[in-house]
């Protein structure tokens, strides 16, 4: 199906007849074999390795549905059929994760094939959501729009995604494998983090390379990638990240699933090794079969062309004057909207995190309406963030104050990104199977507690990032303050990080104590923001003014000088 | 079944086309409500009939879990079990709770 007009300027993804037709031989495929195990024909550990990978996962209430966005762009019309899905199949409502997915939480087996076939009519699946194989790559939400950037991801995210996508050397590797990209300076893809991060650059002569990170990863063994080379031209991109996944192929461990990640390789072999391995094998297959085409690139590249902006000669001065006359629109814009490449227009950051509310949870309704709104103010085009907020990149500065009331009717105004209640959270032990204890209930709490938008602007920048279990899918570990479900004999208790940063400058956090049950929590997270008010200087955020005074007097602050 | 310090067993499952949850309540079969599982019995036989139905695919991942008694009626021992047999704590308008 031919992508609506809508979204006829959106930088998505373009399939040709190839894919259309790859995608529903695969669904009509995963539709016998769900019959097959409903018939008793297969029992299910010969069916969950086919449901996984179509993303299909049991969890706690029902089976979930992972939907991969690649690289977190949706066009409108993509949009409006997740909320199809949702209403129809789901609980009129849906998740969107830190890897820039959406998952449904109350998904039925047998539906599973037409839900599958409603997603091939937009171009969109569940496949390498899940399993041992390269999954989503993902990107900066502000890619193609932000005013710092020097190459655009989006053109190589697309680029990894093709050669990723059913790669019959990489569909059973040691483990997972997460890819991701920045084109900016700033890094807001949290490349640092992935098994692979490539930052995009430019080389003295105006050519586009990439620098190389490897072996980072959270979970229960935290690391920071390393850089691996520093300059890997554009056409040996393919080469050299296939180069790298099969060392990984060759040594990465498969006898313990806690140590066969990439980062654990890196880490025993050490990263010199690492390199030389690489390199050896980057030597032996580099050649015309993986260089990477410049004809390929630009035709990828002409689908991310920019949108047709219009040029305003000279400024309305309406943003000012709304901004002066509205103070909740004006704190609204002092966090939410980002610089544009063009002076005209912005990017704007829509939470999904009200105060008390689900951080990435969205309703149908919602997904609609900002569907409607994307179409009228983005070019019909979103993007999902790995903070599991929403954004429209493309928004004309003039039109600002009328989408932030069109947005306020639908509670998605809350201004507060990058604040301390625009917190991640894993979904934890309300939906996962994997989860220890509650992560959604605190986030919530923690909301609620600084309901206060005003204190939240006064505070500044935090990012709390909390997860459920030691599987880090809330990113505890790069948390400004991190918070880390334990189980202990059945009772829940948190452990509290601070320090810990996803941005290009990358740390992790440093335990400040013992854990402490769940009803201590926001109280301690109160303590400890309360004395970065106290030694903060001017300018500083809570990250840096960690960075400069060290964990100890916030473990005093909240466990006594006796800690 | 009754383990050592007084705690009763009870099985729960999926069922395989839904993902429902569900628990085994003896002769009534696979039940949606879990106070109206069956505690299991020293010698008896009820998790074999759960497994056997296991294997006939109406149910997938049978499990024992503890419980214990209230108003007469089991209920899970462990926050994990609660949740499955309500539903999301942050969403009380969703899951079995919501019957309730």
């Amino acid at each position: 199906m031919a992508c609506q007009s809508s979204a006829v300027h959106a930088g998505i993804y373009h399939y040709d007849e190839l894919d259309r037709r790859f995608l529903a031989e695969r669904v009509a495929q995963f539709r016998r074999q769900v019959a097959r195990r409903l018939a008793g024909e297969l029992s299910e550990e010969e069916f969950r390795p086919l449901r996984l990978m179509n993303g299909l996962y049991l969890q706690l209430h029902a089976y979930m549905l992972r939907i991969a966005i690649p690289y977190g762009v949706l066009g409108s019309h993509q949009l409006r059929q997740l909320a199809l899905i949702g209403r129809r199949y789901d609980r009129g409502y849906g998740h969107f994760t830190t890897r820039q997915n959406l998952q449904f939480n109350w998904i039925k087996l047998v539906d599973v094939p037409d839900i599958l076939t409603e997603l091939a009519g937009v171009d969109m699946h569940s496949i390498q959501t899940s399993g041992n194989c390269i999954r989503n790559v993902t990107t900066d939400q502000f890619a193609g729009a932000a005013a710092d950037e020097i190459v655009d991801p989006r053109v190589y995210a697309e680029i990894m995604r093709q050669w990723s996508t059913l790669h019959p050397e990489f569909t059973f590797l040691p483990r997972k494998f997460k890819i991701a990209i920045t084109g900016s300076p700033c890094d807001r893809a949290a490349v640092a983090i992935h098994d692979v991060g490539l930052r995009a650059k430019l080389g003295a002569d105006g050519a586009i390379g990439f620098a190389v990170l490897v072996g980072g990863g959270l979970g229960r063994s935290p690391f920071l990638a390393k850089p691996l080379r520093e300059w890997v031209a554009e056409p040996d991109l393919l080469a050299y990240l296939e180069a790298i996944l099969r060392v990984y192929n060759q040594y990465g461990r498969r006898d313990n699933i806690y140590k066969a990640r990439i980062k654990i390789l890196v880490h025993e072999i050490g990263i010199e090794a690492m390199r030389a391995q690489v390199e050896a094998e980057f030597e032996r297959i580099n050649g015309p079969r993986y260089r990477l085409d410049a004809a390929i690139v630009a035709s990828i590249r002409s689908h991310f062309a920019p949108p047709p902006f219009t040029a305003q000669h000279e400024r309305s001065g309406g943003f000012e004057r709304e901004c002066a006359s509205d103070p909740d629109f004006a704190r609204w814009t002092r966090v939410n909207v980002t610089t544009h490449k063009q002076p005209d227009y912005v990017s704007v950051t829509v939470s999904l995190k009200p105060s008390g509310g689900i951080p990435g949870d969205v309703t149908s309704g919602q997904m609609e309406a900002m569907a409607d709104l994307a179409d009228r103010f983005s070019f019909g085009e979103l993007r999902v963030s790995h903070e599991q907020n929403l954004v429209l990149a493309h928004v004309r500065r003039d039109d600002l104050y009328l989408l932030w009331q069109e947005l306020g009717r639908h509670c998605l105004d809350t201004a507060n990104a990058g604040l301390v209640s625009d917190i991640i959270a894993c979904p934890g032990l309300d939906y996962c199977a994997l989860a220890n204890a509650r992560a959604i209930p605190l986030a919530r709490e923690i909301s609620l507690r600084f309901a206060d938008i005003d204190r939240q602007h006064r505070i500044g920048e935090l990012k709390i990032k909390m997860s459920g279990c030691i599987n880090a899918c809330g990113h505890h570990h790069v948390g400004h303050i991190g918070i880390l479900g334990v189980d202990k004999q059945g009772i829940e208790y948190y452990q509290i990080t601070i320090g810990g940063d996803a941005s290009e400058n990358p740390a992790l956090g440093q335990v400040i104590g013992p854990a402490v049950g769940y009803g201590e929590v926001v109280g301690l997270i109160e303590r400890l923001i309360e004395l970065y008010l106290e030694r903060r200087e001017a300018g500083e955020r809570f990250i840096d003014t960690v960075a400069r005074i060290g964990i100890r007097p916030f473990k005093e602050k909240v466990y006594g000088a006796a800690a | 079944m009754v383990r050592p310090g007084g705690k009763l067993e009870i099985i729960t499952a999926n069922r395989l086309d839904t993902g429902a949850v569900v628990w085994f309540g003896g002769e009534a079969g696979w039940v949606d409500r879990v106070g109206e599982a069956a505690v299991l019995a020293p010698g008896g036989h009820a998790l074999a009939d759960a497994k056997a139905s296991e294997r006939a695919n109406m149910v997938v991942d049978v499990a024992m879990i503890e419980a214990m008694l209230e108003d007469g009626r089991p209920v899970p021992v462990g926050l994990r079990e609660r949740i499955r047999a309500l539903g999301p704590t942050v969403r009380p308008d969703l899951g079995y709770q919501a019957e309730y």
